[in-house]
């Protein structure tokens, strides 16, 4: 059975199972799994077995296991054609490539126009629910995935506490504009406290990363993990600076602009902050764009791809490393600022850890390393869920279970993501065939005299 | 001097908790022998350990009076081999469905990190989703006391029990990975697997093993951890961080290194409640874990579990 993989040759076991019965049972148990995740009560402390017993008693159960075993045949039959039939072709999708770069750059340039169109015209047409939706959640979290995209995307580290950044700024944005029990130095329009955030995260990622980036790379995914418990610690008890549980004792004021005579203030309505939000998002992803193909974009490349190589070719890996980690912690931060001044209240509870793996789930399932994907990926899985939770269709606390599960089956089925970048797509396969890496998880070389 | 005040008072829940952790530290350190992959989902083995505890545990006890003697030894018994068994087979499945796949596929390492996180998710907020999110308490499989004072801090019935449970578990993984040919297996590959496999070791039989060895540590752990305190779709986080920063602390991927560690964090944990308020007891375990990896990343034992078992 599957147990041989690697091994030199080793005799079969004569009592195995047909294969294809141990995959009808998979599907069967992946059916009946649905079937919980799809229940719409939720269990009790008093009667800890009420969901699994509404679950498995309901005719629903039997829907979800015929639809398995259908899905098994189908399966099979496919299977079972497909063993005849000849190898993929692979060159087909090469000889494209280079045919029509010309025709490619142009179309490129007119969908960003047309993107670009919509995301101004289309909201105007929508309810208030949906710019709600569209500025709370799908043009915060685009602009945090974009800036996650750097660190995991292009620079191959893992960082799970990139909401503590958020934080960060959401709170320096707090305390900047005097809605904090501490008073500050002089109070700021959230305009002017953009740039200190950034400063501000920049600051702190730096510190943070300079001591474990020069170690291997998943004892980062732990100390940022650690980092955020820190930082959510300290909002909670340092009660006389930030507040505590309650969050901020005033409300946060919203942007404004008085400059040269012109006057203009955000409100409460969510058209204007759209439009705010997009800017620094056109901005945002300008600059990135710009950074990929720098040299430090090649670096990253660079150092993903086979870190003893590109330190031996004189790129400073813990350098750039540090660069991309605190970029990444600086978008953050600018994402803080506007959910801040937007909501105009926060409080600890509004930066779970969750929210970390949530903003990495979307940059994994639009793609990692593209743009273009990860803002996709973004605003499908933060646009899908706000329907699904407003039509009853999912409850709000079943949402990080199905983030979970799209983690997992994204990696295993699909690692590259919805829409990939072909660079990282490469590397996916070289590293399948074991020729290259495609993260900057080993240790650093230049760390390791230590 | 704050420390020397409560010291003992302090020491006695310390050493309980640390030979918790110690247990959980010991899954990641396995995995990490022979895999070098930090599994994030182990924290879930844990919970379902005490889900597992919390359920056999309703199910013996029921709304009766509170068990003794015999009873309690066997109801005992009985909730830490069930939660053990279910720790074990959450992360058997774990392995098989999640990591095993991405094996075959020679998947880069942060694959594997991002797996994992998304695993730990889903299985806690299932869990949450199934059982509640509200605390729930293991009723009392025996009537907790005092048994004896050690310089005026009391040491308790179940303080006790959780310690030699713990204590007699480690024992016999040490037993097992040092002196059996299962062990040996684990040893061989942590060491070096494709070596191993050219010598006839089954790479991923012993993968899966070590997984099941680890979760039944876990999961066990679970259990006297909801005894001790209560069980929660949540438990495993903080606990399951903790741990790691312990097998860290005692140098990832060596068996003793991770009791040890685990040991030892508890203790700092718990003494320095002593010294400042307890909402800060948390960071504790996070400043230890950086303050290793800034100045001694290899371990107080060092690192590979080969070598040092």
């Amino acid at each position: 059975m599957s147990q041989i993989g690697e091994l030199p040759a080793r005799v079969r076991r004569s009592r195995s199972v047909d294969p294809r019965l141990v995959r009808l049972f998979g599907w069967l148990v992946l059916g009946a799994l649905l079937r919980l995740m799809t229940v719409t009560t939720e269990g009790t402390s008093t009667d800890h077995l009420l969901v699994i017993d509404e679950a498995f008693k309901s005719p629903a159960l039997i829907a979800w296991l015929v639809a398995a075993v259908a899905v098994w045949a189908v399966t099979e039959l496919w299977r079972a054609r497909r063993i005849g039939a000849a190898v993929t072709v692979h060159t087909a999708g090469v000889r494209k490539q280079w045919s029509t770069i010309a025709d490619r750059d142009l179309s490129r340039k007119l969908s960003l126009l047309a993107v670009v169109a919509a995301a101004i015209v289309i909201p105007q047409f929508l309810s208030e629910f949906y710019q709600r939706v569209l500025v709370d959640q799908v043009a915060v979290f685009v602009l945090l995935a974009v800036g996650l995209n750097v660190v995991v995307g292009w620079a191959g580290l893992l960082d799970l506490g990139y909401i503590a950044f958020f934080a960060i700024g959401a709170y320096t944005c707090a305390y900047f504009t005097g809605s904090l029990p501490v008073t500050p130095p002089f109070v700021l329009n959230p305009f002017v406290i953009l740039p200190i955030a950034v400063i501000v995260c920049l600051a702190a990622g730096l510190l943070l990363g300079a001591p474990t980036l020069r170690l291997r790379g998943d004892y980062l995914a732990i100390v940022t993990l650690g980092f955020h418990e820190i930082v959510v610690l300290f909002l909670v008890n340092k009660n006389n600076w930030t507040g505590g549980n309650q969050g901020v004792s005033k409300t946060v004021p919203h942007f404004s602009i008085n400059l040269f005579g012109i006057h203009y203030q955000w409100t409460l309505a969510s058209l204007p902050y759209w439009y705010l939000f997009i800017g620094m998002l056109a901005i945002v992803v300008f600059l990135f764009a710009r950074l990929e193909h720098s040299k430090v974009g090649r670096s990253w490349t660079a150092i993903r791809e086979d870190e003893v190589a590109a330190a031996a070719n004189g790129v400073p890996t813990v350098r750039y490393k540090l660069m991309a980690f605190a970029i990444g912690a600086s978008t953050s931060g600018l994402a803080g600022v506007l959910y801040a001044s937007r909501l105009g209240y926060i409080n600890p509870a509004s930066f779970p850890i969750v929210l970390s793996i949530s903003v990495l789930s979307y940059v994994i399932f639009g793609g990692m390393g593209a743009i273009v994907g990860v803002i996709v990926g973004a605003s499908l899985l933060t646009f899908l869920p706000a329907v699904l939770q407003e039509q009853n269709l999912v409850r709000q606390e079943d949402i990080p279970m199905w983030v979970g599960a799209v983690l997992v089956v994204m990696m295993l089925f699909r690692p590259q993501g919805l829409i990939p970048s072909r660079r990282r797509r490469r590397e996916l396969r070289l590293a399948s065939e074991g020729i290259a890496d495609a993260d900057a998880m080993s240790e650093a070389p230049e760390g390791r005299q230590r | 001097m704050c420390l020397s005040q409560h010291f003992w008072q302090f020491l006695i829940p310390g050493i309980t908790l640390g030979c918790l952790y110690a247990l959980i530290a010991i899954g990641y350190t396995l995995v990490y022998g022979v895999l070098q992959l930090i599994n994030f989902a182990h924290s879930e083995v844990f919970m379902t350990g005490g889900f597992a505890g919390l359920f056999v545990c309703q199910a013996l006890v029921g709304t009766g009076k509170v068990p003794h003697g015999a009873q309690s030894v066997s109801y005992m018994l009985a909730g830490i081999c069930c939660s053990a068994v279910f720790g074990a087979i959450v992360a058997f499945l774990l392995e098989r469905v999640a990591y095993r796949p991405l094996r075959r596929r020679n998947a880069p390492r942060l694959i594997y990190l991002i797996t994992a996180i998304g695993a730990s998710l889903f299985l806690f907020n299932l869990a949450g989703k199934l059982f509640g999110r509200d605390k729930a308490n293991i009723p009392d499989l025996y009537t907790d006391g005092v048994v004896f004072t050690v310089f005026g801090a009391q040491v308790r019935v179940q303080q006790l029990i959780i310690v030699g449970a713990a204590v007699a578990m480690m024992l016999a993984l040490d037993t097992v990975v040092n002196r059996t040919k299962l062990g040996a297996g684990i040893r061989a590959v942590a060491q070096d697997s494709q070596t191993a496999s050219l010598m006839g070791v089954n790479i991923n039989r012993v993968i899966s093993q070590t997984f099941v060895i680890g979760g039944l540590l876990g999961g066990a752990a679970g259990f006297l951890f909801g005894t001790y305190l209560n069980v929660h779709y949540q438990m495993g986080f903080l606990p399951g961080i903790k741990a790691f920063a312990a097998a860290v602390l005692g140098g990832i991927g060596n068996i003793r290194g991770a009791m040890l560690g685990g040991l030892l964090l508890g203790i700092v944990e718990s003494v320095s409640q002593s010294c400042m308020s307890s909402q800060w007891i948390d960071v504790v375990a996070f400043v230890v874990l950086i303050l290793v990896l800034m100045f001694r990343p290899t371990g107080i034992l060092g690192q590979r579990l080969g070598r040092a078992a």
